[in-house]
């Protein structure tokens, strides 16, 4: 059990390119911490910089309070499970959960009896002698998981280790990390470009944009409270509504005949809403956000369907439950209400 | 599994693998059958006539002592020669993964050997160890080593030995290169993390995955030491000191076409072509078995 620290941690690769530039970030014991961010972010980066197969060009990572910038891998008592799962080929199932207690020269019973329990909890018990590329997806990155819980190391690292399941499969055993890393209190790293991932598995969602942590924090107030336009847009599903807005002697407005219901903060540039939190139609009485709109396209997933909008120039996405009664063409208003509007600045920071 | 292809045209498909077959006949079976076919005449001292005499030639071959040293010092060469020639080829291969700079050209580098004529290759280690004009002959003298490949038949074989595995260190060096890229790098990680140190990680991971380029090296380099390294035989030391180096291609050689006991030479080619048909076979039926193919 250890905690993981991160002090301003950058990685400069030998071509001058600044892949994470300056990272910190503290992960309490038995915590999962989640690394969020679009491709080439830096997320794996700074993940394979935990487990020691990078260098750190600056900064340190401490495990457990020590400092581990110059421990190799081997020595770092952690685990991994990779993308590809970078199962041992030529070994079996058994031999290849076996193969990293049998480095560290664990007494053959002790290996045995750990290796069949680890594979019961995982419901590999019937598989031990198979290969690898006798096995199906699933089932391999069930044995990539148990060869890191067997174990017991002090941090297990996740490298998007369900990306290369099947949508079904994969909500599955998204179910059966969060449950098994609670059970087995492991203070984990989890690194995706998933923000369902993301939000689901995370004690600490931690953001990243550009080799910089955009945000960190709860999974929830990161959603209710994004940090940035970059958060605001890469967090929730379908992402959230963002629309410039234009000052005119000194009064900020959408565009002609819009009314923004409120007089926006002085620096806002941008205003921003969630899908979920608009409504078709008007509220009498009530203060509130009002756009004229055009839908555009109509899907409907079941439980709720996506009208796509023109509004004011903007493209809008509004969230509204069960079977959609609009239709491309038709002509509506939108309304979010005003304690449901996030405003962000020039820069794109949250005001 | 593709599907089958069924050719409508019942004279095509032979048409068309004809010329593969044809040259296959000539080159291959023609000159087998007649080496055969030669391995059961005896020729008179003159080459005038010829007479049918079954297998009393091969009779004679193995009842000959020098036949018997040859196949001892060609299994000795070639053992020796396909496992210096390995070992260097992968040592070579690991550190060259890990070159940072001037990976490329340390590579080209590597290869050049293999673009050398095997006699030629002969001549070079003939002049370095040359023990009265050697360069390397004379640090071996100075270090206190009675260096002599004209008389002493032990030095003559290492000296061939390295001459012929280092010609074919190139070629290993550029297989197993191929072959290490090959391992996925997540592997190695993930051995690494599972507590293997550099060693442990070679033996238990890369070596094992590397198995199907190793063992297409063994039947490779066998085949090698037991035909292609004539050249270099022939430039060193010509079978001598006493025939300590004559391997069975090279008496093949000497009493075909410098003894001109034909019968008797084609007798030991058609014995050679069964041993060599033999490991082969034995290589794939049993060593293959413990290869791994990703």
């Amino acid at each position: 059990m250890a905690t993981v620290d991160m002090k301003d941690v950058k990685k400069v690769y030998a071509g001058g390119v600044e892949a994470v530039k300056g990272v910190s970030i503290a992960i309490p014991d038995k915590q999962l911490c989640v690394l969020v961010g679009p491709s080439g972010c830096g997320k794996s980066t700074l993940l394979r910089m935990i487990a020691g197969l990078e260098a750190i060009s600056s900064g340190t990572v401490s495990i457990d309070g020590k400092v581990v910038n110059a421990i190799s891998p081997t020595d770092r008592d952690i685990a991994m499970v990779f993308q590809n799962y970078a199962l041992y080929p030529h070994m079996n199932v058994y031999d290849n959960m076996a193969y990293g207690l049998r480095n560290r020269g664990t007494p053959k019973a002790e290996i045995d009896s750990r290796v069949r329990s680890t594979a019961k909890v995982l419901e590999l018990a019937h598989l031990l002698e198979r290969r690898p590329r006798e096995l199906s997806g699933g089932q391999r990155q069930r044995v990539a998981m148990g060869r890191a819980i067997v174990r017991n190391p002090k941090v297990f690292l996740f490298d998007e280790p369900l990306s290369n399941l099947d949508a079904k499969l994969r909500g599955q055993m998204r179910v059966e990390i969060k449950n098994l890393q609670r059970n087995l209190g492991v203070t984990s790293v989890y690194v995706t470009h998933d923000q369902l991932e993301a939000m689901t598995l995370a004690d600490i969602l931690v953001v990243m944009n550009a080799g910089l942590v955009e945000q960190m924090g709860a999974p929830l107030d990161i959603y209710e409270k994004p940090a940035s336009t970059f958060v605001a847009s890469f967090i929730g599903a379908p992402p959230m509504n963002l629309m410039a807005l234009k000052r005119e002697g000194g009064h900020a407005r959408l565009a002609e005949g819009v009314t923004l219901g409120v007089e926006p903060p002085a620096t806002a540039a941008t205003l921003g809403f969630r899908p979920e939190d608009a409504i078709v139609g008007q509220v009498e009485g009530k203060r509130a956000l009002v756009l004229p709109a055009v839908v555009e396209a109509v899907e409907p997933v079941g439980a709720e369907s996506f009208l796509h909008c023109a509004a004011t120039g903007d493209r809008v996405l509004v969230r509204v439950s069960g079977r959609a009664t609009a239709k491309p063409g038709d002509k509506l208003s939108i309304t979010a209400s005003l304690d449901k509007i996030h405003w962000f600045d020039a820069a794109g920071k949250r005001v | 599994m593709t599907p089958r292809v069924v050719f409508p045209n019942k004279v095509l498909p032979y048409l068309l693998v004809a010329p593969q077959l044809a040259i296959t006949l000539v080159f291959f079976y023609w000159p087998a059958g007649q080496a055969l076919y030669q391995s059961m005449l005896k020729e008179d001292p003159f080459g005038l006539k010829s007479k049918f005499v079954w297998f009393a030639n091969f009779e004679k071959v193995l009842a000959d002592p020098a036949y018997v040293n040859s196949i001892k010092v060609t299994a000795v060469f070639s053992l020796a020669t396909a496992l210096v020639a390995m070992s260097v080829a992968l040592l070579l291969a690991v550190m060259a993964e890990r070159v940072v700079r001037g990976k490329g050209l340390y590579r080209t580098l590597m290869i050049w050997p293999y673009a050398v004529a095997p006699a030629i290759a002969g001549m070079l280690f003939l002049f370095l160890f040359n023990p009265s004009i050697g360069t390397l002959a004379v640090l071996l003298r100075k270090a206190g080593i009675a260096w002599d490949p004209l008389l002493d038949g032990t030095d003559a074989m290492m000296l061939v030995v390295t001459a012929a595995a280092w010609k074919q260190i190139s070629y290993n060096f550029l297989f197993f290169v191929a072959g290490l890229q090959a391992i996925p790098k997540s592997l190695i990680e993930a051995a690494a993390i599972d507590g293997a140190g550099e060693t442990k990680r070679f033996w238990t991971i890369v070596f094992p995955l590397l198995a199907p380029t190793t063992f297409f090296l063994l039947v490779i380099n066998t085949t090698y030491a037991f035909f292609d390294t004539f050249g270099i035989i022939h430039a060193v030391t010509g079978g001598g000191p006493g025939k300590a180096t004559e391997t069975l291609v090279y008496k093949v050689y000497n009493d075909g076409f410098v003894n001109l006991i034909l019968g008797d030479s084609a007798a030991q080619s058609v014995i050679l072509m069964v041993i060599v048909i033999a490991l082969t076979a034995i290589q794939f039926r049993y060593v293959e078995r413990k290869v791994h193919y990703g």
